[in-house]
């Protein structure tokens, strides 16, 4: 079977820090809903959080950090134009404004 | 290892026509590229013919003012089942068959990565093709535009099942793109032979990888589209129902968001295919390849940031308009460059018109026609006459025969000696260029006019004396030339199956990889691995026949002019495999029963699963080389 | 299988580009859900519906089933064969409790008078999070098949390249469900 699986360059003990970091996340998310006093600021910060957690997953559990330029440009290629899309289409629906 | 003057007698290789030997359950069974190829061009080609049944039928209903050969209700049928067939079941399975056939030998590889995946791909098509036309004995033919625009489509207003049929047989073959998608660029990426950069790619391997991407990217927001279709037409949501408070308007968007880039999927691989004919019949590399390269990749990428100039019309304010409109005008730009590096690779070289080249100048002609009218398009006041008139239809025929159908042809001919071993004959094709070329004109030249002065599209029939009469008639008189346009074509590919002359590995003394290999290949494509150090290998002029191949490396030059005709090493290739076929069967059986029957759903779900389990535990090793 | 132009495995570069490609299938209905938010001609709205603590525990326990998909591929990394099916199994177990709880979601849903057809988030909601539940069903089921072959000892070191897919693809529909958790519920 050829060359890869590389090691993981990450161990178990990391694996499962990241996990409670994600849950952390997720709890201090939760927070932002409940308190009245964030609310004019939910949006941006959920969207902060969110890209954490996203980040997180994405970079760590499924390696990309460890692994090639290439496989990176892929994903991202989709996600950009996917979030390109996505706010072309908000803008073009009134949205994005107020 | 063979001595010298051995390997130098089995350098020319024999005609392998062992490669399409076997009966039905062979290619039923088939993984090999080069087959699949030509199971997608062949029934491409069938697609094609029925398609262009359809337009005849259309032109003749349209001939003179006030006809009534076609009932208005079939009329609606014939143009949506036109324009879907051919995007669909003609354009894109011709395009995947020259993808199919050309890029594992132009990269020097022996398959693509995922040759099962390949079989899959094709049976999905075939199968979404044929569901799609049983809609004509089931109630009738989809008949909303190829299109389907919202609130029209809603099953309160086309209460038949021709839609369902239309969208089913689109989910089912949109699976077997996207997997095309993922194969042909997987394919490009990782399997290119040693040395093989990007940079160094054949211009038509570059351009299929580009529009890989654009398959990838551009067929999910369809397929999406197509599901909330198919939920309001037959779950009772609400995703197109102004009643509930959403908005017909979004369907156009998830369309067009695919339709456009769909369009440069149709057109760059007709590029791709001009940038090999034209340098390879003017004894010249093409001019400026890194700017063809890029161009195309800016091209794929501002494809999707225009899809608004399809609906200019609709309502969606000056400042969507203003934006979407200079995003098409600047997508002229990277088109217009690769006009003039295809004329600037003419210049000065040792020109050769066989036919392929007939078509591809053809095209560098005939689509600068279309892309002017396009530009005219993209200035949303100047649309806002243009929409929906004849004058778009001339736009869009000017760029799809004059720009793909063109560009197919001319891969055709410069590939069919590759494909089969024989060369097809030069004065019928001289006669198929000049036919179709005369056809295309007087066919859609005139429609400028008529477009312009108001016939509106999609009408089955115009009043007299608005004069559109004359302008008609000449269309149709040129459909007429289409049709018999087909003959030298039909005739020279008979003839010359049955008895033509032997082209041998290189008719054309052209540069890329698939040209060392014999005609057609052998099974395992290269006996050897080629190594290459730059573009146009086998115009470098170090190149020896005999010299330098994978171990024996010749410094400065080292791919073969010729393959051996027997590989060194046994090479084990893919076994051949019924799962894709199964696994697509139960796809389509599943697709018959969403048409309204549960159980039938199951069943299909049912077969594709298994289909599913026994292609994934088949034998890992599937024999690599 | 022989070496590869870039080094990284077909199957694997396979689904990455199977996973740009589905970006923007849930771009598509991620968009349409922010579009027709706040529409509705009728209700029940979404505010009278969603139950963020409920959804919170459901989201939690499929974060922790991406834990449990890392912590078997290490296993399989390891050769052990222990590890690799107790983690396999706890991941689609705790993708199926995440399943458990969209069906109660839903079925609580309809109960309380939000049919698929019955108005704008209805449509939205219920195409949104269950293609994302089909994508974490085709996944369980995924993994189901894996651990059967780890149980009869089929699965070892060789077949990291599998598992190492099989969690990409496991990742991704978390990493969909992180961004849907989000945007659905508590910017709901």
């Amino acid at each position: 079977m050829a060359h890869h699986t590389t090691e993981p360059h990450v161990s178990d003990r990391t694996y499962v820090v990241i996990a409670f970091i994600l849950a952390a996340l997720t709890a201090l998310e939760v927070m932002v809903f409940y308190v009245e006093a964030l609310a004019p600021l939910i949006l941006p910060i959920l969207m902060v959080l969110m890209a954490a957690k996203f980040s997180l997953v994405v970079m760590f559990f499924m390696h990309l950090r460890f692994d090639g330029r290439l496989l990176t440009g892929i994903f991202l290629w989709g996600l950009f134009i996917a979030t390109a899309i996505i706010m072309a289409l908000m803008a073009i629906f009134g949205k994005l404004t107020g | 290892m063979a001595t010298a003057e051995s390997r130098a007698t089995k350098m020319t290789p024999e005609p392998h026509l062992g490669t399409y030997a076997g009966g039905i359950w062979s290619w039923l069974t088939t993984v090999d590229h080069k087959r699949i190829a030509i199971m997608y061009f062949v029934t491409g080609f069938v697609f094609l013919l029925v398609a262009g049944a359809e337009a005849e039928l259309i032109r003749v209903q349209l001939a003179r003012p006030e006809l009534r050969i076609l009932e208005p209700d079939l009329y609606n049928q014939l143009f949506t089942m036109h324009g879907t067939t051919m995007v669909f079941f003609a354009g894109m399975p011709l395009i995947i068959a020259f993808f199919n056939f050309v890029i594992p030998l132009q990269i020097g590889a022996r398959d693509v990565a995922f040759p099962r995946l390949n079989a899959f791909s094709y049976w999905t098509l075939l199968f979404g093709g044929l569901f799609l036309y049983a809609s004509f004995f089931f109630g009738g033919a989809p008949d909303g535009g190829w299109f389907a625009y919202t609130p029209l489509t809603n099953r309160q207003y086309s209460p038949g099942s021709g839609l369902d049929f239309y969208i089913l047989a689109l989910l089912l073959s949109g699976i077997g793109s996207i997997a095309g998608g993922v194969n042909f660029l997987v394919t490009i990426v990782n399997m290119r032979a040693p040395g093989m950069t990007f940079m160094r790619l054949p211009l038509f391997t570059w351009m299929s990888m580009i529009v890989s991407i654009l398959i990838l990217l551009a067929f999910p927001p369809f397929t999406i589209g197509l599901v909330f279709m198919m939920f309001d037409r037959t779950f009772g949501t609400h995703f197109f129902d102004a009643a509930a408070g959403a908005d017909p308007v979004l369907w156009q968007h998830l369309f067009w968001v695919f339709g456009h880039p769909e369009v440069y999927i149709l057109i760059l691989p007709a590029f791709g295919v001009v940038s090999e004919v034209i340098p390879a019949f003017s004894k010249k590399s093409l001019f400026g390849y890194p700017v063809m390269v890029f161009s195309g990749i800016l091209i794929a990428f501002l494809g999707f940031g225009v899809w608004v100039h399809h609906m200019f019309s609709v309502g969606l304010g000056p400042i969507v308009n203003a934006v979407f409109g200079g995003a098409t005008m600047l997508i002229a730009i990277p088109t217009g460059i690769k006009m003039f590096n295809w004329i600037a690779t003419m210049w000065g070289g040792q020109l050769r018109f066989t036919t392929a080249m007939l078509y591809a100048v053809g095209l560098v002609a005939t689509f600068t026609i279309g892309g002017l009218s396009g530009v005219m398009h993209a200035s949303p006041p100047a649309d806002l006459q243009q929409t929906d008139t004849y004058f778009v239809v001339a736009h869009f025929h000017y760029v799809l025969i004059g720009g793909t159908v063109f560009g197919l042809f001319s891969g055709l001919y410069y590939w069919f000696p590759k494909v089969t071993g024989k060369l097809l004959h030069e004065g019928l094709g001289k006669t198929h260029f000049w036919l179709t070329f005369t056809a295309l004109n007087v066919t859609f030249f005139p429609m400028h006019f008529s477009g312009l002065l108001g016939q509106p599209r999609r009408t089955f029939t115009y009043a007299e004396g608005l004069g559109l009469d004359v302008f008609n008639l000449i269309s149709t008189i040129g459909a007429v030339l289409f049709a018999a346009s087909f003959l030298p074509l039909i005739a020279n590919l008979w003839r010359t199956w049955r008895r033509g002359e032997d082209a041998g590995p290189n008719p054309w003394d052209a540069p890329t990889l698939e040209w060392t290999t014999a005609s057609p290949p052998p099974h395992y494509n290269f006996a050897v691995v080629p190594r290459v150090d730059r573009r146009n290998p086998l115009w470098h002029p170090h190149i020896e026949a005999g010299l330098g191949w994978a171990g024996e490396v010749e410094p400065g030059g080292v791919a073969p002019r010729l393959q051996p005709e027997t590989p060194p090493e046994p090479i084990v290739m893919p076994d051949p495999s019924y799962w894709p076929l199964v696994m697509a069967s139960g796809l389509l059986i599943a697709t018959i029963g969403a048409l309204g029957s549960l159980p039938v759903v199951l069943s299909g779900a049912a077969v594709a699963f298994v289909g599913l389990f026994g292609w994934a535990f088949e034998p890992p090793e599937r024999g690599r080389h | 299988m022989g070496p590869t132009a870039t080094g990284i495995p077909n199957r694997k570069m396979a689904m990455w580009t199977f996973i740009g490609s589905e970006c923007m299938l849930f771009g598509t209905l991620i968009a349409t859900f922010l579009i027709y938010r706040g529409r509705n001609i009728v209700g029940p709205y979404p505010d009278e519906l969603l139950n963020i603590p409920f959804i919170t525990v459901t989201t939690f326990v499929l974060l922790m089933s991406s834990l449990m998909m890392v912590l078997a591929l290490s296993a399989v990394h390891r050769g052990d064969a222990r590890g690799t099916r107790l983690y396999l199994a706890l991941t689609a177990a705790f993708g199926l409790i995440f399943l458990g709880g969209q069906y109660y979601e839903f079925r609580h849903f309809v109960h309380e008078g939000l049919p698929l057809g019955r108005n704008l988030f209805s449509s939205t909601f219920f195409v949104l999070t269950g293609t994302h539940g089909a994508h974490v069903a085709g996944g369980v089921i995924w993994l189901g098949t894996l651990f059967l072959r780890a149980a009869r000892g089929r699965l070892d070191e060789r077949h990291a390249e599998t598992v190492e897919i099989a969690g990409l693809y496991w990742h991704f529909v978390d990493v969909v469900w992180i961004v849907l958790f989000t945007l659905i519920y508590l910017l709901g």
